[in-house]
């Protein structure tokens, strides 16, 4: 689904990535752990161009988007983007904020629009809030507000940037669990995560990343129970 | 009328017999009632309020196309060159650095007595001057508000599929205008004062009036004193509203 080849970035003279090749598959949850300045963050964002690539090619169902001539408004509207820090617009209501995208880049007519985000919103247990602004909500309210967002465009891949890194512990399980249920109706996900019993029950691959580079891959048990490389031991070591 | 009378009966006794309060009426008098004098000063102040909007109008319209070429040059994408934008954010700069560099009342005299010096429309011409340097003020004022907001605002609008021009439009210059409000208003404060500069290039504004009662009268005081008190009622009726606006969009701040 989403193609990765020799990708490479870099922020001036400052190497983030080192030539990644990498393959998403349809319905795959992805999760990629590593630690802080392994690039992790930068790859995902380079998915749906938030960063511009130095080098390299990523192709979405077949069409090159690193080609300039490529319109990358069309892609992101089906690669859905949840941030750490939520990113909700705060001079809208919650309501507002869901329908915004779909009523001006989809042309989906107003009701129409409302009635997908109160069912979604429903969903996550926050159709009480619809009339309230990003402020008055907790911040794990606020993430789950964030997942709706993208998910009203009916994208056909998210991409997770830390979800849970800015929360409170005690809000950690209400946002995983929005991210569970995502994931049991097959969405494909690609996760940017610290949460590694999250990444143990929901991922079918683990990327683990250090250096600029996909240090290690392999199917979350395998990895967690048996890492191969001696970077990715360390790591284990510290964070389990 | 009652001031008509008591002035006509004070006018009759030498200047160095009245007491202190009768030498008070009798100067306001002259600057205030005398001839309808009282008129000159509200049409001088229509005048400042004209050229305070027509002023206000270009230097907005100026402002925000002035901030967006600046904003969109500076955000534009990495490695990607457009010179069409290189050359109007040139422009834009050198604008931005020839108007702040210059006092404003030479910007005016060069207006009025240079580049316009036939025409007879001063009111105009020096509107247009201060419209132009207001401008230049009020771009910076944008662009430090578009710079201002987070990034992540506009990527988050960016990865709904929402394009440049509409994630400017619904997401970063709501937001941004809340922020740059209270230096905005600043700067039309400013701007209603230094509409007296116009009256070197004779624009017939208060000041203008102000002085020209003076110069009959030989009295100064009243005159001025009487301009000063009708800019700081405009000012305050003008920060009144100000303040009513920044309530009415603090509303989303309540928690």
């Amino acid at each position: 689904m989403i193609d990765v080849k020799g990708l490479k970035k870099a922020f001036g003279d400052h190497v983030v990535l080192k030539d990644i090749t990498e393959h998403i598959y349809p319905g795959e949850k992805v999760v990629v752990i590593g630690p802080s300045g392994s690039g992790k963050s930068t790859f995902l964002r380079c998915l749906n161009l938030l960063e511009t690539p130095t080098a390299g090619t990523i192709t979405f169902k077949g069409t090159d988007i690193t080609d300039p001539k490529s319109d990358i408004n069309k892609y992101r509207q089906k690669m859905g983007m949840v941030f750490q820090h939520f990113n909700l617009f705060p001079h809208m209501t919650i309501l507002r904020n869901l329908t915004l995208a779909p009523t001006q880049v989809l042309g989906k007519k107003k009701d129409e629009a409302e009635a997908k985000a109160m069912e979604l919103l429903a969903r996550v247990g926050l159709d009480d809030r619809a009339g309230s602004y990003p402020n008055q909500l907790s911040g794990g309210q606020k993430q789950r507000v964030a997942i709706v967002r993208a998910l009203c465009m009916e994208p056909e891949v998210m991409l997770f940037d830390e979800p849970t890194s800015a929360l409170d512990p005690e809000m950690v399980g209400e946002v995983l669990d929005v991210m569970k249920s995502l994931a049991n109706d097959g969405m494909t996900m690609v996760v940017v995560t610290h949460e590694m019993g999250f990444a143990r029950e929901v991922g079918d691959r683990v990327l683990f990343m250090d250096g600029g580079v996909i240090a290690e891959q392999n199917t979350p048990t395998e990895f967690f129970d048996h890492p191969q490389t001696e970077r990715a031991q360390n790591f284990l070591a510290k964070v389990l | 009328m009652n001031v008509d009378l008591l002035y006509e009966t004070l006018s009759q006794i030498p200047l160095e017999d009245l007491n202190f309060w009768q030498s008070l009426f009798t100067k306001f008098y002259r600057a205030w009632f005398m001839e309808d004098r009282w008129l000159k000063y509200f049409e001088g102040l229509l005048t400042t309020i004209e050229v305070t909007v027509i002023a206000l109008v270009i230097g907005v319209v100026l402002g925000v196309l002035v901030a967006m070429a600046r904003v969109a040059h500076d955000q534009r994408r990495p490695g990607t060159h457009n010179p069409v934008l290189s050359a109007v954010n040139f422009v834009c700069k050198i604008y931005v650095t020839v108007i702040r560099g210059t006092p404003m009342m030479v910007q005016l005299m060069i207006m009025g007595f240079v580049i316009f010096s036939s025409s007879r429309n001063f009111t105009l011409v020096g509107a247009l001057g201060l419209g132009i340097n207001s401008g230049a003020y009020v771009s910076e004022i944008i662009r430090g508000g578009l710079m201002s907001l987070d990034p992540g605002q506009s990527e988050a609008g960016r990865s709904l599929g929402l394009s440049y021009i509409q994630t400017m439009r619904f997401i970063v210059i709501p937001q941004a205008f809340k922020a740059i409000l209270p230096s905005l208003g600043n700067e039309f404060i400013v701007l209603l004062k230094d509409t007296s500069l116009i009256s070197v290039i004779a624009g017939k504004e208060i000041v203008y009036a102000a002085r020209s009662i003076g110069a009959k009268t030989y009295e100064y005081m009243f005159p001025y004193v009487i301009t000063a008190i009708m800019y700081l009622i405009l000012v305050m009726i003008f920060s009144w509203l100000q303040s009513i606006l920044e309530r009415r969009l603090r509303e989303s701040d309540r928690r």
